[in-house]
């Protein structure tokens, strides 16, 4: 399943990370945009695999994190004037605080599969309307931050400061689950995957296994509500707790393979640039249709999962021969 | 203030939870048998009343009648889905077969989002003001419509489940699969039949939703949310557990509504969902399994 990569994808990986290191030099600002939209798919991708690919806890939730992320951070950063970088420490405490929340409620009580996913869109959808009415934090109205440029070590800077920032997140992520897939936690996650009631048998603490996961899930996805924030300057209850956002957070790991340490890159480089070719292509013959992207993410959604349940990655890397041959 | 305020707003909600019960009975009724939580019920609904807004914007039908071909059609689109795409995932795993669903649901917003654009669509019926008095308390008449058609729908599908053989061999497919492919029933059409009824239901309550609201893409993810809260409140697969957490919701939201703002209302039902799931997970009128 997690399929070391061999001497010669390493090395087709590191010319790719060059590659997109040195992209700025040539690339234009609307390249940028989607590079920086693909790497941040790519990252919350990551964080919601590390929940439901490994530890097998499906959330439809994830647009809370990155909402609560995004607002924690961006209010200190208003009121009290806090920068991000400190800031993104509160917005992670408190991600995962609910994060611990819903995990304790979900697993304490065992609400399982289909009713842990509603338990979580319930959450999200619950704040969603609270944001609405929290005048504190500019209600149905929104926050507005100020651009700004020069003051990278308070996120208000151009696009390539988002650019280099965005690419270390998602490639952060991505060593990071690597890690995490090789440690005693990730086969336990495994385990509780694939029979829990087994793995208890084993002596696996399955309940803390789980927990594990959704706490790294949600302090990583906040961690991306606070990029989201300072990247948009703008934040609105309707938008960020917006259950499309949390599908939208499925879409890549899904598309490129659960599970698996490439997957949400992988989906996230297939279906952002594809969406984008859509748009232009229908702008290009006229017509202004704000429902194709969504339809065409619909449909890859459900092809992949009739055709390719386990995804694009595992055949690719089969395909282009990546990984080595199981130890 | 006025009590009599109050409990119109009751009456109100309990007529419009008659058509959201209508609605959930779809999702419940295909849960309880195909074991395939319906992730594209809410926007299925958004079909339904867009179809009954196009027959009477085109033909003047009133929905009222409408709604009967539209169940018809939505009852084969069941059917079709069910034997084609839906069967392949039943036993496969959740996740599976909820994004599958999910993705159902994305092409049919986009797809009315593509078709009706983002405004909305409402239906201005000639009856659409008048309302009855009864002793102190006004009632809506497009609501006491809607609701009574929500109840006679809902009955005949109790009936047929009740007294007619297919509808029992739905029922043995649902309490025992392995004793029901035993004993010969074709499980494979009774469960494309289950689907196609719970549509069915999807297209009749859409018919009359678009009575009492506008239908608006962003209404899909919204009524899906409200038919899983109904039906867990009441107990996912439990038929009388969708009216009545049907009524529940309409009466909790239409208080809500009033009370504080209408904005507001759907927090109560979220909470709701919330305890029902930690403290009572069957829900009010299920079984523990």
């Amino acid at each position: 399943m997690i399929g070391l990569l061999n001497p010669r994808a390493r090395v087709l990986m590191l010319v790719l990370l060059a590659a997109l290191i040195a992209a700025p030099l040539v690339a234009d600002r609307y390249l940028m945009s989607v590079l920086i939209l693909i790497f941040y798919f790519a990252y919350v991708g990551q964080a919601w695999n590390l929940m439901m690919g490994f530890a097998g806890q499906l959330s439809l939730g994830h647009a809370l994190y990155v909402g609560l992320g995004g607002y924690v951070s961006a209010l200190l950063w208003l009121k009290f004037g806090i920068g991000p970088w400190l800031g993104a420490f509160a917005a992670v405490a408190v991600a995962a605080a609910f994060g611990a929340v819903i995990g304790w409620l979900g697993f304490r009580f065992g609400i399982e599969g289909v009713y842990f996913a509603l338990l979580t869109i319930a959450f999200a959808e619950f704040t969603r309307i609270a944001f609405d009415h929290i005048d504190y934090a500019g209600a149905a109205g929104g926050l507005f931050l100020r651009v700004e440029e020069g003051e990278w070590w308070n996120l208000r800077g151009g696009t390539l400061l988002f650019y280099y920032l965005a690419l270390a997140l998602a490639v952060g992520a991505l060593v990071l689950t690597a890690f995490l897939a090789r440690t005693r936690l990730g086969y336990q996650w495994l385990a509780v995957r694939e029979d829990e009631e087994a793995a208890r048998a084993l002596g696996i603490n399955a309940f803390r296994a789980k927990m594990t996961a959704v706490l790294i899930s949600s302090a990583m996805t906040a961690v991306g509500g606070v990029f989201t924030a300072f990247y948009n300057n703008n934040l609105f209850p309707s938008r960020v707790f917006d259950i499309n956002r949390s599908i939208e957070i499925i879409l890549a790991p899904v598309v490129g393979g659960l599970g698996t340490v490439f997957g949400p890159v992988v989906g996230a480089f297939i279906l952002t640039p594809l969406g984008e070719a859509l748009t232009a292509l229908t702008g290009l013959f006229g017509i202004n249709t704000p429902g194709v992207k969504g339809a065409f993410y619909g449909l890859a959604l459900m092809v992949i999962i009739v055709l390719k349940p386990s995804g694009i990655w595992p055949w690719l890397a089969r395909a282009l021969r990546l990984t080595e041959r199981r130890p | 203030m006025n009590p009599t305020i109050y409990l119109e707003v009751v009456v109100q909600g309990v007529l419009t939870g008659l058509v959201y019960g209508l609605m959930a009975l779809g999702l419940s009724v295909i849960f309880g048998v195909v074991r395939v939580v319906n992730f594209a019920h809410g926007e299925f609904t958004v079909a339904a009343m867009y179809a009954a807004f196009l027959l009477f914007t085109l033909f003047g039908v009133d929905p009222l009648i409408a709604m009967l071909p539209i169940a018809l059609v939505f009852f084969c689109v069941g059917y079709g889905l069910q034997l084609t795409l839906v069967n392949r995932f039943v036993g496969r795993a959740e996740h599976e077969q909820f994004i599958l669903l999910v993705g159902l649901a994305i092409i049919l917003v986009n797809g009315s989002l593509l078709t009706f654009g983002a405004d909305a669509r409402p239906v201005r019926l000639s009856y659409g003001f008048d309302s009855f008095l009864v002793g102190p308390v006004i009632v809506d008449k497009v609501r006491l419509y809607a609701a009574a058609a929500a109840l006679t729908v809902a009955a005949a599908l109790f009936l047929f489940f009740r007294f007619t053989s297919t509808g029992t061999a739905i029922r043995a497919c649902a309490d025992n699969l392995v004793g029901a492919a035993v004993v010969g029933l074709n499980v494979r059409k009774l469960y494309a039949l289950t689907f196609g009824l719970g549509l069915a239901c999807v297209g009749a309550a859409g018919a009359l939703m678009e009575t009492i609201a506008d239908a608006k893409p962003e209404l899909g993810p919204v009524y899906t949310l409200i038919a899983f809260i109904i039906v867990i409140v009441g107990g996912l697969g439990s038929m009388t557990g969708a009216l009545v957490g049907g009524v529940l919701i309409g009466i909790s939201e239409a208080l809500a509504g009033f009370v504080l703002t209408p904005s507001m209302k759907s927090m109560f039902s979220f909470a709701l969902l919330i305890l029902v799931l930690v403290l009572r997970p069957q829900g009010i009128m299920g079984r523990r399994t």
